[in-house]
């Protein structure tokens, strides 16, 4: 059954692999409840992995006694997603081109684009530790 | 010692050496150095390998496999030798062409093709 309400939450999980699957399986399940398709949901999936794989590693730096905390807004028409890590953070601005000839090549700095690439935004806080990204229903509301 | 995940299977054609990825999502550090640990031996015990990789049963993977993929490319033609991607589905062979590595990978439809590319008529 399609659900027409909305879900806000915050939540705060540890830094660690296992906390990562549990949450993105209850952000995907409220996601496909509220009649986003399996593009959209590949789109949303490659992006939380990026962004909490970066969170982990590179903001986190594995340390699993860390957290992450995650909010949350999911509606009909859009699913929103604010993560932060406890790192230092980092300027995405100086992330290079990984499609550039001279990157192509390079075994990473590939996360970032593929986030910007599958999500309609993409915004960090000042610091660099907080992620934002908005992903839009791609199909048209049913009117049945 | 944790034990080790089977993440491929291998089988040995003409002139070429086919890697399955038996997984259907491959996400998270660890399961891309699990993945590594089993590629980069076949990789560095025969010189000059013709490996194709078969995509096949993969659905879902993340920036650090694309990172893989280099780091096994460049292994392979260090040696002499080359790799061919195939089995890719459309959601995956997306984020090759977006990251533009559809033009730094040899990609093929099937497992066919791939080998016959490869293997001497």
């Amino acid at each position: 059954m399609v659900s027409d309400s909305s879900v806000h939450k915050s939540v705060v999980i540890k830094s660690s692999r296992a906390a990562v699957e549990a949450l993105c399986s209850q952000l995907f399940e409220a996601a496909a409840g509220r009649d986003f398709d399996g593009d959209d949901i590949f789109a949303i999936h490659l992006a939380l992995e990026e962004a909490l794989l970066n969170a982990i590693c590179h903001g986190n730096k594995q340390d699993s006694g860390k957290t992450i905390k995650v909010e949350y807004f999911i509606t009909p028409a859009k699913f929103e997603v604010s993560i932060t890590d406890e790192g230092t953070g980092f300027d995405p601005d100086a992330v290079p081109d990984p499609r550039a000839e001279e990157n192509l090549r390079k075994c990473s700095g590939r996360g970032l684009f593929l986030m910007r690439s599958y999500m309609d935004t993409v915004e960090y806080n000042k610091t660099g530790n907080c992620v934002h990204m908005v992903k839009h229903k791609s199909k048209a509301p049913n009117a049945s | 010692m944790d034990k080790v995940q089977p993440k491929i299977a291998v089988e040995y054609g003409k002139n070429t050496t086919i890697v399955t990825l038996t997984e259907e999502r491959i996400l998270d550090e660890s399961e891309v150095q699990a993945l590594s640990d089993s590629l980069m031996p076949l990789v560095e015990e025969a010189d000059g390998i013709n490996l194709v990789i078969d995509f096949g049963n993969v659905k879902f993977l993340t920036s650090a496999v694309l990172g893989l993929l280099i780091r096994v490319s460049k292994k392979v033609y260090e040696s002499g030798g080359q790799l061919k991607l195939c089995g890719i589905n459309p959601k995956i062979f997306e984020i090759f062409r977006i990251t533009r590595l559809d033009r730094v990978f040899d990609i093929y439809d099937d497992k066919l093709q791939a080998t016959q590319s490869t293997d001497p008529a």
